[in-house]
């Protein structure tokens, strides 16, 4: 079902916008949060290719998401490892792409269990718009427009590259 | 529409109630253990809850006295943020004539979204699935000589977290297997996860006729039974047995069936020991293993939160 479609942008292109963006902004020892799975991806080559002390960390959504009751509790869910001080950190969720920003504001509030950061910015590879919420990402690799009829993620192949691909939601 | 074939599951095969072990398959069992995982690291922070059952009440109805599994169950209830009312219905109503049904109405009609449900009667939680309006969940903890399910699963969970493959693994369960719920459900958990060898070990009188139709090996002896086991889980025996002419003594129980030092070195040299608690130390469970290192008593309580936490939260986003 999955689609790599000729017109969505190269994902490793918008990866190195991304990356050139924070660069000069973020704080040396800036903590890299990733929201599970594609934003823990880009967390991980992030912190490995910034200049810096960057520790990462991992956010699984889960247990904060507002849609239990309609969606249910999807069924791989993964450890929230957050392997630093939360407190007083200058802290960066990163996520593959800001849709409603729902995913984004659960990951806030887990990140506020466990404990009161200094600051807290949002990086994401793409913004496709449709926000429900009043949240707005600090650096984007680009805005993208994307059909609401589809689910637009990103995928990893075995060597480690980036591509965005897109297919139909998920109907439970 | 609940399947007709499983109660527990919906139409899309998700877990609705949990009832029993028997009759779960593979992939569902393997959904709690997994969920139960990421719960785990929740209970290691410093805020132990998350907002996942916000607004839900949940009510642990126990017509039968348990103090350590009612408190579990009320723990991870609170860890979800769901409004938990826990009720000694042993003490209240049903006294007054109150039939289950009646009880589960009233309860139904405070807005309950989950019962949590122990009961001395075999098939109390079933009775209680097939009448719940569409958008209740209930959860077996406990009835009567059946099944004890989230212990059968916290059980599994905790030998897992040692022995990481089952598809290797000997398991021996020692003790009053007849009048064992827990028992019952470990069993079905570990032949559903392709544990090889499950044994039973007890004297004739506390082990059921028909127990070897669960695919289990019987041992009467516990020398025997246990030669290079890689788990063993050690049985409460309920003083009450000893009355009922099933057993001559304590201390002649323990002579053949308590577990000592000395037998315990008979099975693997990393076995772990479980037991489901309470424990009678000097009955079943010499205190020099209850205490030793390689007794996994207290992880067990410890994981019996997250497995719980896992439950409810998965059986809360099934709808029907």
């Amino acid at each position: 079902m999955t689609a790599q479609n000729e017109s969505l942008p190269d994902a490793e292109a918008l990866f190195n916008d991304l990356k050139a963006q924070m660069a000069p902004a973020i704080a040396y020892d800036a903590k890299l949060v990733g929201v599970y799975s594609g934003g823990a991806w880009l967390a991980d080559r992030l912190a490995a290719e910034l200049d810096g002390e960057h520790e990462v960390g991992y956010i699984d959504v889960s247990f904060y998401r507002d849609d239990l009751s309609t969606s249910g509790l999807k069924s791989n869910v993964r450890s929230t490892q957050i392997p630093f001080s939360v407190q007083g950190a200058h802290i960066v969720i990163v996520d593959d792409v800001l849709f409603t920003g729902r995913s984004i504001r659960a990951a806030v509030n887990t990140l506020f269990d466990y404990g009161r950061p200094a600051s807290v910015q949002l990086a994401v590879l793409v913004d496709r718009g449709g926000r429900e919420l009043p949240i707005a990402a600090d650096y984007v690799g680009a805005p993208l427009i994307v059909s609401r009829d589809l689910m637009l993620a990103l995928s990893k192949d075995d060597a480690g590259k980036f591509a965005l691909t897109t297919e139909p939601w998920i109907q439970r | 529409m609940l399947s007709k074939k499983n109660l527990q599951l919906n139409e899309n095969g998700d877990l609705h109630h949990l009832l029993a072990i028997e009759g779960l398959p593979k992939r569902i069992i393997e959904r709690i253990l997994d969920t139960a995982e990421s719960f785990v690291g929740i209970n290691e922070r410093e805020v132990k809850v998350v907002p996942l059952l916000r607004g839900k009440s949940i009510f642990n109805i126990f017509f039968e006295n348990s103090t350590r599994t009612r408190t579990t169950f009320e723990i991870a209830a609170k860890r979800l943020s769901a409004d938990v009312v826990s009720l000694d219905v042993a003490r209240s109503s049903t006294n007054k004539g109150e039939t289950i049904l009646d009880t589960i109405a009233n309860l139904t009609a405070m807005h309950a979204d989950m019962f949590v449900v122990r009961h001395a009667e075999s098939g109390a939680p079933y009775l209680i699935a097939q009448h719940a309006a569409p958008h209740v969940h209930v959860v077996n903890a406990g009835d009567g000589r059946h099944e004890h399910p989230t212990q059968g699963l916290l059980d599994v969970f905790t030998i897992r977290k040692y022995k990481k493959d089952f598809t290797r693994l000997t398991v021996a369960i020692v003790g009053d297997v007849l009048h064992s719920r827990v028992a019952r459900s470990q069993i079905h958990a570990l032949t559903t996860l392709g544990v090889p060898e499950v044994r039973v070990i007890g004297p004739r009188t506390l082990l059921p006729a028909d127990i070897e139709r669960l695919g289990v090996r019987v041992f009467t002896s516990l020398e025997e039974g246990l030669k290079g086991v890689d788990v063993v889980t050690m049985l409460r025996l309920q003083n009450e047995r000893m009355t009922g002419a099933l057993l001559p003594s304590a201390s002649e129980y323990f002579s053949r069936y308590g577990l000592t030092p000395q037998k315990l070195a008979l099975a693997k040299p990393d076995a772990i020991v479980l037991h489901p608690g309470p424990m009678n130390r000097g009955v079943e469970i010499d205190s020099a293993v209850a205490d030793g290192k390689q007794s996994v008593i207290l992880p067990q309580v410890t994981y019996g939160i997250a497995v719980r936490m896992a439950v409810m939260a998965i059986l809360s986003g099934s709808t029907r």
